[in-house]
Formats: C-alpha cells, structure tokens, sequence
C-alpha cells in the first residue's frame, strides 16, 4: 500500500507532489526516489524537478503539459518505484564556533541553561542528514539536531549573515551557501564553499548525503579559508 | 568588434533572458525578465529570438554609446523615451544606431521595467543562461547589475532601415483582477482568511523588487494549521502569507522554497502585467482554473507569434496589417491579451 500523496497546484506552472508534512528519513527517500524515477520518465512538458524534505515540486510548461495524465503517471511511476534510500557519503565539516564566527553562540547557551562548550558538543555531536538543498544556492538543510538544543527562530532576522554561517533554527539546522538575511541562531562559520558556479560539481552537498561538524580553533580559520578560496576541498568525505 | 558601452545607467539595470532552468533543485531560482512578453516584443522587433538576452530597466534610464560598427536595437514594457544621438524614436520601432552615437532611454512612466534589445546581444552564459540573479552573483556580468564603463558585445547590423510591426498586436495590458490558481497551501487558511484574500484590495509597497512584491491590505487568517510549513518548493508567482497576515508574490529572483504557507499562484499570463505595477497600485485577486489559464497564456503566445511574422520594414508594414487583419478575422477576433 502506498501512503496518500496529494496533488497541490502551484499555479499554471507548477504541481506539487506530497508526501507528508513532517522531516522524516522515510518520506525524504520516497521524495528523492520520485525524483530520480520522474527524471527518467521524461513526461512531456516536465521542465525541473524541485526536491525538499516532503515533498517534490515538478516545474512544467503549461503549453504543452498534460495536466489531467499528470496524476495518473505519477501513481504509475510510484507504483513501480523501488525506494531504496538514498545512501550518500559522509562528510567531516570543519566549523570555527562561537565568538565572531557564530555570535548567537552564548545566547543559545544562556535560553538553554547550558554553556556555550555543552552547546558545541552537542551542535557537533550529531550525524546530520541532508534533507534538500534550496532557498538560494548552495543552502544545505538538515535534520539530526539534537532536540536539546533546538532553538525557535529569530523575531528580528538579521538582514546579513555570511556565507558559510553554521545555525539552527527550531529543529532544523543549516549550512548557508551565500550571504542572505537569517531569523536562524549563528552558531559558527565553515570555510567550505557549498556552491561555486564554475565548479563542477558547483554544489558540495546532495540530499541523502550525511554530515559530521568537526569545530576547529579560530586561529585555524585564515589557512582553511584561503585553502577553500583556493579551491582546494577543506570538506572531507569520510564515508561513502 | 561591436559593442554598446555602459555610460550611465540605474542601480538595477540588468542583462535578463528567458531564465535559467534546471538549477532549481540546488537553490538557483530563474531569474530572468521580469516581464516576459515585453522581453519577447523588444527581441521580436530587432529579429532576436523572443527569449534571447536583452537590457532590463527598472524604472530609471540609461545612457550607452555603440563603438565598433552598427547596432539595431528597440524597446518595449513600460513607456518610455527612446533617442539617438538626441533623435526620439517612437515606440514599436525597430532603428539602427551607428558607431559613436549615444541611445538614451528616459524614466519609464505607468510601468517599471523597460527592455533594451539589441540585435545579437551577446554574453557568455553561467549555468546554461545569461539571466543576471544579483543575489546569487549568478549571470549577466559577473553576477552584478550593469554599471558604466560595461561593454556589452553586439552584432554588427546588417541593414539601415527601419522595422516596425503591426501595432495592433502590440502588448496592451487590460486592467482587472490579478489571476490566480488557489494553492498549493490554500488550506492553512481558514475560509474568512480566502474570502479576505479575494474581496480585498491590495496596495503594492516600495519594498518590493525582482525577489518579491510586498503587499499592503486587510489581513489574511490562517486556521488552526497555523504558518510555518516545513520547507517545500516554492513556483514564480506564489503568493506567500507568513504570521503578520500580508501577502508577499515571489517573483523572478525568488528563493527557490520557503516555510510560510502559500495561499494561491498567478497565472503565468499575468505575470507581466503584475510585475510593471508600481508601488502605490491596488490590485485584487480572482480565482481561475487551471484551464482557463493556460488558455489566457495560448491566447498570448499566439498573439506574439502573429506579432513576429509582422515584423519588417516600415514600407511594408501596412500590407502586413492587411494580411494580419485577414487572419485576426479568421481567428474570430479572440487574440487577446
């Protein structure tokens, strides 16, 4: 038996499969199995495929797109779709935490009742899986924090936050891949570039992949930026 | 080599095209024109195609300078004054600059985003698109807006005259509702919410640029479901409504997902029209079915395509008209905007 999906229309443009609202590694690979079975489909009109943490929006275009098969393709697909989860690699991800690199460190420590080294030990004693990458390039979203430490959004997001900044926002956690406002707590910085355009891959991370955070010491920063800047990967797969 | 040279210009003036697709999946929204249709008729008149690369304006002139050969260029959206060299050129007329004379584009007027083609408009592209995302630092020329001193290379015009086309099938904007499709969360809203969303008017704030377009009005209720959602994909055009109750409509240059619930999406057809609204405006919103707006965007792309075959030189251009008021006849009169 499948599990009911929903059909949600996204304008002219777009369809939205769902398969459920919460973050869950099960609905997740279902997500990403639809993905990669759609891709290869090649359903006349289908544009790009969007993956996020429950469910997959299919950008069409309208002129030529079958929009009353869609539902009925996409159920044969499923019904054929052999959801092996995704296994990514495992990556070590070095993080300089606290001070300037992460300036919400001692305020989560303080609403948590806990010190800023318990908040680290626990921020950077997770296996994190990526669950999407979006909002803006190279924006790496993951589930695995430990619930101890979550930490409700921001009421005044800050309207800058660098690229690489390590934060947590309500049970999610993140890497960000550009410089872009954030409601999210900072926590810490990684020199790791998570998209470069003219890299190839010009994105690190994949969904199913998994990441361990390995806080380093601040004076370490300047030589693992300037490597990173060289582009050299300061980004280190651990497992496959 | 030909090449228009930058000598002043606005903050946001940008190379657009079609958009940039495929890229979605890892956080690269499309950007491209703001206005799509007005991006085809400025590239129609020069004989680019209707997606290809041209200038984006946004609401403040510009001033460039042709080095190196001839170019045709044309402009289309929003009003403006066009000049060469101080010669006003009219609307819907397709002219050929020649090497040391300066174009000059005005501030637009009832609309905000004008487009400067340019015969054979050509940049390198990133990720498959030269569509700028300033955001991204994706595109256009090195990811940024243009500035003075920017050299953007052309192709060497092939012929002096004049081109026009037939200004019947030109864009014209109807006024009316804002055309939307409900969803894709319609259903964190609680039916006092929709009916707000529906039989209000909303006034377009100044915060509001090629990422999103904030709107102003009566607040839209959520139901017990409340408004934080866990991320999904979010589709030009959705309209957002996070916890204070006012509308946000993501456009071009938006994020591709986002955790606020989504209450409805403009249609594709409208899309334009929304876009070259200027802040102070109020619009209100009607629902249509999927059908009825994939029909609206037919409707348009055929118009187009009978506007593209009308493209040639301005002598001929009348018996074009003729022949065009033959099929418009044949057609049942139901090209419409």
């Amino acid at each position: 038996m499948q599990p009911d999906i929903r059909f949600l229309d996204a304008g002219d443009g777009a369809i939205v499969i769902e398969f459920g609202s919460g973050i869950d590694p099960a609905i997740n690979a279902r997500v990403l199995a639809l993905d990669a079975t759609l891709n290869q489909a090649k359903i006349l009109g289908v544009v790009e495929t969007v993956p996020t943490y429950r469910s997959l929006m299919v950008q069409v275009d309208p002129l030529v797109f079958d929009a009353p098969a869609f539902e009925g393709q996409i159920r044969d697909l499923l019904a054929g779709m052999d959801v092996t989860a995704v296994h990514g690699r495992r990556w070590r991800v070095p993080v300089v935490y606290g001070g300037a690199f992460g300036i919400d460190l001692h305020d989560v420590a303080e609403r948590h009742k806990m010190t800023p080294t318990q908040i680290i030990d626990r921020h950077a004693g997770s296996v994190y899986r990526v669950y999407m990458i979006g909002f803006m390039p190279g924006y790496t979203y993951l589930g695995g924090l430990d619930p101890a430490i979550a930490t409700p959004r921001r009421l005044d997001p800050r309207p800058k936050t660098p690229a690489g900044t390590i934060s947590i926002g309500g049970i999610q956690a993140l890497v960000a891949g550009c410089e872009m406002p954030s409601g999210w707590h900072l926590l810490g910085r990684t020199p790791v570039r998570t998209f470069l355009a003219d890299r190839d891959p010009a994105v690190l991370f994949a969904p199913g992949d998994e990441i361990v955070f390995e806080p380093v010491d601040a004076s370490r920063w300047d030589a693992l930026d300037a490597r990173a800047a060289a582009r050299e990967s300061v980004a280190e797969v651990i497992a496959p | 080599m030909t090449a228009l040279i930058v000598e002043r210009c606005g903050p946001s003036t940008t190379v657009q095209d079609n958009g940039r697709f495929g890229w979605q999946r890892f956080g690269l929204g499309p950007a491209g024109a703001m206005d799509r249709l007005a991006l085809a008729e400025a590239n129609l008149l020069v004989g680019n195609g209707a997606g290809d690369a041209a200038i984006e304006l946004a609401l403040v002139g510009a001033q460039m300078r042709v080095v190196g050969g001839s170019v045709r260029i044309a402009r289309a959206g929003a009003r403006c004054s066009l000049k060469i060299d101080g010669h006003a050129i009219a609307p819907l007329l397709s002219t050929v600059a020649h090497d040391g004379q300066a174009i000059e584009i005005d501030t637009a007027q009832g609309g905000i985003f004008i487009y400067l083609a340019v015969a054979g408009l050509t940049l390198e592209p990133q990720l498959g698109s030269v569509a700028t995302h300033v955001r991204s630092n994706i595109g256009g020329i090195d990811g940024r807006p243009l500035r003075a001193g920017d050299r953007l290379a052309a192709a060497n015009a092939s012929s002096n005259d004049d081109w026009s086309a037939d200004a019947r099938l030109a864009l014209d904007y109807a006024p009316g509702p804002i055309r939307v499709m409900l969803g894709p969360q319609d259903d964190y809203f609680s039916a006092e919410g929709l009916a707000t969303f529906l039989g209000s008017a909303y006034t377009i704030t100044p915060q509001s640029d090629r990422m999103g377009m904030r709107l102003t009005g009566p607040k839209i209720a959520h139901n017990a479901k409340g408004y934080n959602i866990v991320s999904d994909g979010i589709a030009t055009g959705s309209i957002q409504v996070p916890g204070m109750g006012e509308p946000l409509v993501l456009l071009a240059d938006r994020q591709t997902t986002g955790g606020y619930p989504k209450i409805a999406t403009v249609i594709t057809a409208d899309l334009g029209r929304l876009a070259q609204m200027p802040p102070g405006s109020q619009i209100s919103f009607a629902v249509v079915a999927r059908a009825d707006a994939v029909a609206a965007m037919r409707a348009q792309q055929v118009r187009l395509a009978t506007f593209a075959s009308s493209v040639g030189p301005v002598a001929a251009s009348d018996l074009s008209s003729e022949r065009l008021l033959g099929l418009n006849l044949i057609e049942g009169g139901s090209i419409e905007a």
